[in-house]
């Protein structure tokens, strides 16, 4: 046997340069923090926002039209994915900024987070590059493990060691059931794990018993990440226990890997299989657009009711997946570019209410923001209408997109009931835009929140504006990903 | 040249945002130079446009810039179409948006909204521009409605005055009756086209021209003309044709330099561009090109008449304006679209001066606006006394000046169209003429001559305006009195406009006009024999009678004679209580009906709060759910796994 | 010799026997992980099943790697787990419902 195996030499990094820099970097941190000053994490901090940038900078530069595969065709880089870890990294960076001020206030500024965070975005960018079930577990194993965590970073908040355990056992469940998945299909398919390969073999005759069962499993563990209905049920407990810092980390990037997941394994593996899962995301939506825009009026925390929303908005991004288009793959992508942005937005208003010793999360802490901060009672104001899906604002050509691509395949019924779940949705998120405006504030102070907090914030209504006004660049973006 | 329409339409965009966010950082003076600089790149980039297209023979462009979404395959862009029409509306535009910038520095002085008001027209003329180069109907509607957001904001400027108010939503609510009509027509081009790009619209048109629409059993129209009456409603409204008028006389609320700029020298002569960029349309349809020139003659005599009857010197000129809009309106009834354009532009030019000589005077006269307490302010005030007068003059069409020559164009034109309604519309703005000279000149004497009837204190404070006033009337002067002797020939006879506008041989008046058309100077002195400058003449004659020759005895006397034709004219004909009580009191009464019935009963108490009460009660009872028992949330993840799994694998 | 069946139904059952231990479990959560850990082996089963019986040596591997992955997740679950009594003084499942509805 002539020697298979490529030297070293043979082997192209280039498509892996940036996951290897980030691991590279990530692991620097690890060694640098603890010889850093007690106090302050400021040099891990410039240097995982250097490390972000230079990420940034080096996707950048290797963006490109075409389909490459390397490592034997396991890694995949194509506009797609070029596009989710742009997109991921701008997220994280987002956060870090955010988040810097009040993990600082709650003695949780140490060089862990941001280690724990590199890590996470790791296991993303493999998540988005996976052309191969081993590396589409890695990566998900790592996304999850750091985000596990992360969740418990806060050692002495029982709350948050509950929502950590929690969101650890049903992970767990989750990662085995896709598992198990992959264990069939490997077996079904005749011993292949490379996503084209298992394409190519499951071209032939009707899918068997097995097969079938695969599929159910594979969407199951799949969809497990986005939270979507009805495996939702840690999303609200995990959100609402771990730190904002790290429910905002939670809310952004992961989506759009675990939305990468769920593009490879039923689009890139399983298309062929399309009518068999098709029905199971129906059904998934179906019930998430139910649960999350309905259970959310019902809450009287700000932080919990937006949890409940993020279930009605991955229902949204889900619609445009089993669409089963090109159409409706960019339409989701769209949508969740569109949702990081929100959501970066939302959840950082509870980072700017919060202040030391208190967590601004439930709904009356938003009473009369107009009053004491007028730039963010407005920025407030143009996130909920864009979650709300208002015209002219990000939102609105969100769900126009998925609804089109959902109308494209005729699914008239599905997308009816879409509208009527988002006009459902509207009430709570203009019922939270009433209380900015209409209620008297209980505290009266101004808002005094650092300027990087505002300035996020400032900068995702201003998206959230421009891109509702303008949102053909966005949505050409979101189209050429998909070869379009 | 793409780079350069867009810098022409951002950069007053530009500006207004600055001044507009940044107001109260950059102060008064920040604010009026950052608006200024804009407006004047508009302007510079304007004349440039004007210059390459009409000399340098750039074609006409017409592209998208920008695609603003899509919908299947329809797409709604950002574009322009710049041609001849276009380049000649943005030069109007810009120069008299510069103009009355400038003057706005002298007249907003000390005013506590001051940067308000320059961000505010900066916007205006942002959205002016926008309306007029856009190459398609969505960016003219929207251009439509921003001016017309801009003009709502601004008669209401003084939002603590009530009169300013209801003034600016009267204004809101009438032009929404011709809004109506005009997405209507939109609508029914895009059903028909399919399209909503001009350029697109016009190839199709051809196939269209035959169609037959059928609303009422038995009653067809052809569908150029329901699209072209339906579009004109859309213009009534904008340009105030009766009987959508009412709302331009209150407009004079808001401050003069507004008046200038938007209620009379660009606005209100969006609908008269609109209907010549859809001349192909409108030529397809003698009905609608007869009710074009109907409605338009109406409003040119019967509105002028009103002008008599006014104290307030605005209102005088804002009647004024109504009834010059009626001339625009009959030419382009007559198909005469060039001499309307032709008027427009002219009109734009003195009607901006005549206001802004007007806002001139009220400064003087510490914001007095009643003529009958005015007088002999000639001497105080020498150049705004020039300026007035140029402008006056070129508002009754006198021989020489720029309103003559649009002015007695249109008049020839009606004369020799054929259409239905022409005789009517012909002697309409034949004794309009006359009505023009008499009500411009009662005010003109009654300003700067005879006795000087103000108070002692404002006497005592009388001088000329400062020159940041003055600068713009000279300026604005200039075109006033020269632009027509040098812009006819090459405007109406030379095929200045080439393919933008479009007249069927039978209804081209303008080649008739053409045969007798010797050069300029040969029309002035025509015009000395004609009975349109005699008209003229006749009418400032009996002015200086009964002003300044008898002034006590005559109005009097007039009065009582007349005394029941005056008590209609200082009713207005009755338009806005027939509003009022019918349409006001009707709609009230309907919607307190649908109110107490559909509303409170059926949709609040049925609909929306049965809806909430259910979703409300269901999302309650959906949370107990969630129960926090971590085993509960496994089981139910596996519950769902085991029931996809029973459905995909065995039952389907 | 014992046939692929065999092991996929060894497997299945493995599967099902850490699946029911997740949910029917209210007392403990180190049974819990014991489930997870059981899980995990469940799907190595099936693996090397496959493997062995296509010839394919790619099932092994993948193996590897999930038995690593299972340490490195216990290691974090029992962290969590230590985070949890330090807090609550408790490791019983059917306390953790601070958050709920």
């Amino acid at each position: 046997m002539p020697n298979v195996l490529p030297t070293i030499a043979a082997l192209n990094l280039m498509p892996i340069l940036p996951e290897m820099i980030l691991a590279g970097m990530a692991c620097l941190i690890l060694l640098i923090d603890p010889f850093l000053p007690r106090h302050g994490r400021n040099v891990s901090y410039a240097l995982t926002l250097l490390t972000l940038i230079v990420l940034f900078i080096v996707t950048l530069l290797h963006m490109s039209p075409e389909v490459r595969l390397s490592f034997g065709g396991m890694v995949v880089n194509d506009p797609m994915s070029d596009l989710m870890k742009l997109v991921s990294y701008v997220a994280l960076a987002a956060v870090l900024v955010m988040s810097r001020g009040y993990l600082r206030d709650r003695g949780m500024d140490k060089g862990e987070y941001y280690m724990l965070a590199l890590f996470g975005l790791l296991g993303m960018m493999i998540l988005i590059s996976a052309n191969h079930l081993l590396l589409i577990y890695l990566g998900l194993e790592l996304m999850s493990l750091a985000m596990y965590a992360m969740t418990a970073f806060k050692r002495d908040d029982g709350r948050a060691s509950e929502a950590a355990m929690k969101y650890f056992v049903l992970g767990a469940l989750a990662s085995g059931i896709l598992l198990y998945g992959m264990s069939l299909l490997y077996g079904v398919t005749g011993g292949q794990l490379m996503l084209t390969d298992i394409a190519t073999a499951l071209t032939h005759d009707s899918p068997s018993l097995a097969l079938k069962a695969a599929v159910v499993l594979l969407v199951v563990g799949a969809v497990f990440k986005l939270g979507i209905a009805p495996f939702h049920m840690w999303l609200p407990d995990v959100y609402e226990g771990a730190p904002t810092a790290v429910t905002l980390y939670l809310a952004t990037a992961p989506k759009i890997a675990a939305l990468a997941m769920v593009i490879r394994l039923l689009v890139d593996g399983m298309g062929g299989l399309m009518s068999d899962w098709q029905p199971i995301l129906i059904v998934t939506v179906v019930l998430s657009l139910a649960i999350g825009n309905v259970v959310a009026i019902a809450q009287t925390s700000f932080k919990r009711m937006l949890t409940y929303s993020a279930i009605s908005h991955v229902g949204f991004i889900m619609l445009g997946i089993l669409a089963g288009t090109q159409a409706g793959y960019s339409a989701a992508l769209f949508y969740a570019i569109a949702y990081v942005v929100m959501s970066i937005g939302a959840f950082g208003m509870i980072l700017l209410l919060a202040r030391q010793g208190y967590e601004a999360e439930n709904l009356d802490d938003l009473n009369g923001l107009n009053d004491r901060s007028p730039v963010m009672a407005f920025v407030f104001l143009l996130l909920m209408f864009s979650m709300a899906g208002i015209p002219f604002t990000l939102g609105f050509w969100a769900k126009l997109a998925v609804l089109q691509a959902v109308v494209g395949v005729g699914l008239w019924w599905l997308a009816v009931y879409a509208v009527v779940m988002a006009v459902i949705g509207a009430f709570y998120y203009l019922r939270a835009v009433k209380f900015v405006y209409f209620d008297a504030p209980t505290d009266t102070t101004p808002v005094n929140a650092d300027w990087n907090v505002q300035g996020v914030l400032a900068l995702s209504g201003l998206l959230v504006l421009i891109w509702g006004l303008f949102p053909s660049a966005l949505v050409g973006l979101a189209t050429r990903a998909f070869g379009g | 040249m793409e780079k350069i329409y867009l810098a022409i339409v951002l950069a007053p965009l530009i500006g207004a945002l600055i001044a507009g966010l940044f107001g109260r950082k950059i102060g008064n003076v920040g604010a009026h130079s950052v608006t200024i600089l804009g407006v004047a790149i508009a302007f510079g980039l304007s004349l440039y446009a004007f210059y390459m297209h009409v000399w340098g023979g750039l074609p006409t462009f017409s592209a998208a810039v920008y695609t603003w979404a899509a919908a299947d395959s329809f797409h709604f862009d950002i574009g322009f179409m710049i041609d001849h029409l276009t380049v000649l509306m943005m030069v109007v535009v810009t120069s008299v948006s510069l103009m009355v910038h400038i003057y706005t520095v002298g007249y907003m002085v000390g005013d506590p909204g001051y940067q308000r008001f320059f961000s505010y027209i900066s916007l205006f003329t942002f959205s002016m521009l926008m309306l007029v180069m856009a190459n398609n109907l969505l960016q003219l509607f929207f251009g439509w409605e921003a001016v017309g957001l801009v003009s709502y904001l601004l008669i209401g400027f003084w939002y603590k005055k009530e009169t300013a108010i209801l003034a600016n939503l009267k204004a809101f609510i009438v032009n929404r009756v011709g809004d109506f009509g005009f997405l209507l027509g939109i609508a029914a081009i895009l059903m028909y086209a399919n399209t909503l790009d001009y350029a697109t619209f016009f190839e199709r048109l051809p196939a269209l021209a035959g169609v037959k629409v059928e609303y009422w059993p038995g009653v067809e129209w052809s569908l150029p003309t329901v699209i072209a009456i339906l579009l004109f409603i859309g213009a009534m409204g904008k340009s105030a044709q009766v009987p959508l008028h009412v709302w331009l006389p209150d407009s004079m609320e808001g401050p003069t330099p507004i008046s200038a700029l938007i209620h009379a020298a660009t606005m209100v002569t969006a609908g008269i561009f609109m209907v010549a960029r859809f001349s192909p349309v409108f030529e397809l349809s003698d009905a609608a090109l007869s009710f074009v020139m109907v409605i338009g003659a109406i409003t040119a005599l019967f509105m002028g008449l009103l002008g008599i009857v006014q104290n307030d010197i605005k209102r005088v000129i804002a009647y004024s304006t109504l009834s010059q809009l009626g001339y625009m309106t009959v030419a382009l009834g007559a198909s005469a679209y060039s001499a309307a354009i032709f008027h427009l532009m002219t009109h734009a030019f003195f009607k901006a001066l005549l206001f802004l000589a007007a806002g001139s005077v009220i400064i003087a006269m510490h914001h007095e606006q009643d003529i009958r307490k005015m007088g002999g302010l000639w001497k105080y005030m020498p150049i705004t006394f020039v300026t007035f007068l140029i402008g006056s003059l070129a508002l009754i069409g006198f021989p020489g000046t720029s309103g003559f020559f649009s002015k007695d164009s249109i008049i020839l034109a009606v004369q020799a169209s054929h259409l239905p309604g022409a005789t009517f519309a012909y002697w309409s703005v034949l004794l309009g003429v006359f009505v023009t000279a008499f009500y411009t000149f009662r005010m003109f004497f009654l300003v700067f001559f005879g006795k000087e009837r103000m108070d002692a204190p404002t006497r005592s404070h009388l001088h000329e305006s400062p020159k940041v006033v003055t600068l713009p009337l000279i300026l604005l002067a200039i075109p006033a009195l020269l632009v027509g002797y040098f812009t006819i020939d090459p405007l109406l006879y030379s095929g200045f406009f080439g393919t933008a506008i479009e007249v069927l041989p039978a209804h081209d008046v303008m080649a008739t006009l053409h045969e007798h058309f010797h050069g300029a100077g040969a029309m002035m002195l025509h015009g000395f024999t004609s009975p349109v400058v005699w008209l003229s003449f006749l009418g400032v004659a009996l002015a200086g009678l009964m002003y300044l020759v008898l002034p006590n005895q005559l109005p009097m006397l007039f009065a009582r004679i007349f005394a029941w034709p005056k008590r209609v004219l200082d009713g207005a004909y009755g338009f806005d209580d027939f509003n009022n009580v019918i349409f006001g009191g009707g709609s009230r009464l309907l919607g307190r009906g649908f109110w107490r019935i559909g509303d409170v009963r059926l949709i609040d108490g049925l609909m929306v709060n049965g809806t909430a009460h259910l979703i409300g009660v269901t999302a309650l009872q959906w949370r107990k759910i969630q129960t926090g028992y971590l085993y509960h949330y496994a089981f139910v993840m596996i519950l769902g796994l085991i029931g996809l799994m029973t459905w995909i694998v065995f039952l389907r | 010799m014992i046939s692929l069946s065999q092991f996929l139904l060894f497997g299945a059952i493995l599967f099902s026997i850490s699946v029911a231990g997740i949910f029917l479990n209210r007392k403990n959560v180190l049974v819990l992980l014991m489930a997870i850990e059981l899980m995990l082996l469940a799907v190595n089963v099936n693996f090397i099943a496959f493997s062995h019986f296509l010839g394919d040596i790619d099932g092994q591997v993948f193996v590897f790697f999930v038995l690593t992955v299972a340490a490195a997740e216990a290691a974090i679950g029992l962290a969590i787990l230590v985070t949890l009594f330090r807090n609550r003084r408790t490791i019983n499942v059917e306390d953790l419902t601070a958050m709920k509805g």
